[in-house]
């Protein structure tokens, strides 16, 4: 026991005084905001405005057009094909009709692909003018029409919220937030398994290929020597979690300071008095509503199951990683395609998990959240939104068992891979070492 | 001497060899052993196996009198493999605490320990030097630093002297008398076969894992010798044919004679003192280890062939 306290302090120590530890700490939570926000910023702009001309031959549908976020509309004169291009425009619509006032087909022509969008986009309006065209023709007058538009698109008209029912409570339900929360929080998992089990292996990688393990296991047992790396790396993994939780929670209180509670106290105030004035304080008006909404999660449950689904979803994958490590030689290929059958899993779950953000009670979700190989990613994208505790104590048995599992198979394919050089390990030899007996 | 290491009749079968068959020898205390043998023969295997890497398949392993327990006889036990293995990017003095540490001495002992080593090995000044930034040879030295730190009973040095320099050679050679002049055991793996014969007290030879030669250098030389012997004479005699022996080789007046079946050292003698020769030099040439070994090991492949093991 005391051996491998001491081997946990040299993993501990090695790591966390290196600087690439300190800048790690540092960048991630930076390199996450920008992959995130910076993902979503993309997404936003990546729809530019595409221009169409129209060529109605059937007359019903000139001018008709509205101008989205995805096309706008021009009805040049005598555009052709050949022309539509100098005319500056960068498609070419075609409403085919023979006889008048009907329309045959229509077609749209483009030098470049416009995207799906743009061909929903133009569906969506001709489907729109072609019902307009009907209510009218059945004696529905523009003016009627115009007020049902009017009223049925003012949000205010219909004030819409969904609440989560749990016997005597009712609580407000807040699907963005969840999914947010859900979607980070998978995802950070997802990361960390591939950090942190990329460090396990690399570690054992060294030993073996710098020829350490061998005098190691003069002194130690194998289990030792992997259990002390794998302990060691989880308590580099906690106190980095620990320094970005310190740090959020610096970063959130800085904010604070520069938008003072009184501040936005004054804006809400202002806001219900006089709703004119409101106008001025909506960005104040956002932050703290954004805050309400931060708050309002169920941080109680979702910061300790964090806790647990990281440490337990990392030491369910490190000793397999380490298992990997131990068999490889010095040909980084080798490990490349040995660690395929683990990454397999964690890669799918983070499909699962983003499945399960959107249908967080579905069964492929439920599945996922349970089977250990998935579930550390899957589940902590379902906690946001609430989950049976039955579901979650089975969820955390099984990967506490799973864990205890491959940790009792990577040892015994660690102890033998560990002092083999020399030759190429196959997956079915090391199945063969993981279950024969002694 | 009493005995501190015996091993009874040590079989580690693999599924493609048999690494270790049927190996049995004792070594005494303080004495300095030699375990030779070709690449392949199973060295490395037998070490492991003495040391606790490996269980054997059957056999035992008695560590002064007892069963070998390698969980408690860790401590009592020194090994220094042939690849280096320290970590690249560690200091070197927190790399012998932290290997002296892991052999149960505490840490103000370990720190004790390490700062005698390394004084007298002139070594203080690479404390804080990672160890990478050593030297082949200055890792070697903080190799072996690193197995003897925790004064073990048994020290066990595969090739410790690959990568020195002669000076530095002498340095590790000298502790190692020391450590047996103070009752360490050495065992002592390697295929140099002049260092053997330099150090060695008592060797074993094996060749595809089995032993085929035991005992002291002393006697394995006498048991190997082909009873041939040097002559110098001022001038040679008129005539040079006798039945008492046939030359090997003459260079000059030195002469290397073998005697021939039925005569002794002194009917030469007799023969060059009647041929009124002055006789300057007269000596028998021992067979080298070296000569030994390739004359046993003759015939064996160079690289051991794989062969189908039915246990």
């Amino acid at each position: 026991m005391n051996k491998i306290w001491i081997i946990i302090k040299r993993e501990y120590i090695t790591r966390v005084r290196n600087k690439t530890f300190l800048l790690s700490t540092f960048l991630f939570p930076l390199l996450m905001f920008a992959l995130i926000f910076g993902g979503a910023f993309i997404g936003a702009n990546s729809t530019e405005q595409h221009k169409i001309a129209v060529d109605d031959q059937s007359g019903l549908y000139k001018n008709n057009f509205k101008d989205g976020s995805a096309v706008s509309f021009g009805y040049p004169d005598a555009v052709t094909k050949n022309n539509y291009l100098d005319k500056d425009y960068e498609g070419l619509l075609v409403i085919y009709s023979s006889t008048p006032q009907k329309a045959d087909s229509v077609r749209l022509y483009t030098e470049k692909q416009l995207g799906l969008a743009t061909d929903e986009a133009i569906k969506n309006q001709l489907q729109k003018i072609n019902e307009n065209r009907m209510l009218m023709e059945r004696g529905v007058t523009r003016s009627i029409l115009d007020s049902i538009k009017q009223q049925s698109e003012s949000s205010s008209s219909l004030d819409y919220r969904s609440y989560q029912v749990k016997g005597a409570e009712i609580k407000e339900d807040n699907k963005k937030l969840a999914i947010i929360i859900g979607y980070i929080s998978g995802f950070i998992i997802y990361i960390v398994l591939f950090i942190y089990g990329a460090a396990v292996m690399r570690g054992v990688m060294e030993e073996k290929t710098n020829r350490i393990a061998e005098v190691m296991v003069s002194s130690v047992k194998p289990f030792q020597l992997m259990l002390g790396k794998i302990i060691g790396i989880a308590a580099v993994g906690l106190t980095q979690l620990f320094l970005w939780i310190i740090l959020v929670f610096v970063l959130s209180s800085l904010s604070s300071l520069f938008i003072s509670p009184e501040v936005l106290e004054q804006a809400k105030q202002m806001n219900e008095s006089m709703p004119s004035m409101a106008q001025n304080n909506t960005i104040a008006l956002k932050i703290l509503e954004a805050k309400t909404t931060v708050l309002s999660a169920n941080w109680a449950l979702i910061i300790p199951c964090f806790i647990f689904f990281f440490l337990f979803g990392y030491l369910f994958y490190a000793s397999l990683f380490a298992a990997v490590g131990s068999v490889v030689n010095e040909d980084p290929q080798e490990a490349q395609s040995l660690m395929l059958p683990i990454t397999l899993p964690i890669i799918l779950g983070i499909f699962i998990m983003m499945n399960a953000v959107q249908n967080p009670g579905g069964s492929l979700a439920f599945w996922g959240s349970v089977i250990p190989f998935t579930s550390p990613i899957v589940m902590m994208a379902r906690i946001p939104f609430g989950v049976p505790w039955w579901q979650l104590a089975i969820s955390m048995g099984s990967l506490i068992l799973g864990f205890l599992f491959t940790t009792w198979v990577s040892a015994k394919i660690y102890r033998t891979g560990i002092l083999l050089y020399g030759k190429k390990v196959t997956l079915k030899e090391m199945a063969k070492w993981a279950f024969r007996k002694a | 001497m009493s005995t501190i290491l015996e091993v009874q009749n040590l079989k580690k079968y693999f599924s493609s060899q048999k690494a270790v068959d049927d190996i049995s020898f004792t070594i005494s205390q303080g004495s300095i052993f030699g375990l030779l043998g070709p690449n392949g023969a199973g060295k490395t295997t037998l070490i492991r196996m003495i040391t606790g890497i490996f269980y054997p398949d059957t056999g035992n392993i008695l560590l002064n009198g007892k069963k070998f327990d390698p969980v408690n006889d860790v401590i009592n036990i020194g090994y220094m493999p042939e690849e280096r293995g320290l970590y690249k990017k560690m200091k070197v003095g927190e790399q012998a605490m932290y290997l002296a540490q892991l052999k149960g001495m505490s840490k103000q002992e370990a720190f004790a320990k390490v700062k005698e080593w390394f004084e007298k090995f002139e070594m203080q000044s690479w404390w804080n030097k990672k160890v990478e930034d050593l030297s082949k040879g200055m890792g070697q030295k903080l190799q072996f630093v690193t197995t003897v730190l925790h004064e073990p009973k048994l020290v066990i040095l595969d090739e410790p002297f690959s990568g020195l320099d002669p000076v530095n050679s002498n340095l590790i050679k000298d502790e190692i008398f020391n450590l047996a002049k103070k009752g360490t055991t050495i065992i002592f793996s390697t295929h140099r076969m002049e260092q053997v014969e330099e150090i060695c007290d008592h060797i074993v030879l094996m060749n595809k894992g089995q032993k085929i030669l035991d005992g002291s250098v002393k006697q394995i030389k006498q048991q190997f010798k082909q009873h041939i012997f040097n002559t110098e004479v001022d001038q040679l005699p008129a005539t040079l044919q006798h039945p008492s022996f046939s030359i090997v080789k003459q260079n000059g007046n030195n002469l290397t004679l073998k005697i021939n079946e039925g005569y002794q050292s002194n009917d030469i003698l007799l023969h060059f003192i009647n041929q009124q020769s002055m006789i300057v030099a007269y000596h028998e040439i021992l067979p080298s280890l070296n000569e030994i070994f390739i004359r046993l090991v003759e015939g064996t492949p160079t690289a051991r062939q794989f062969e189908t093991v039915t246990a």
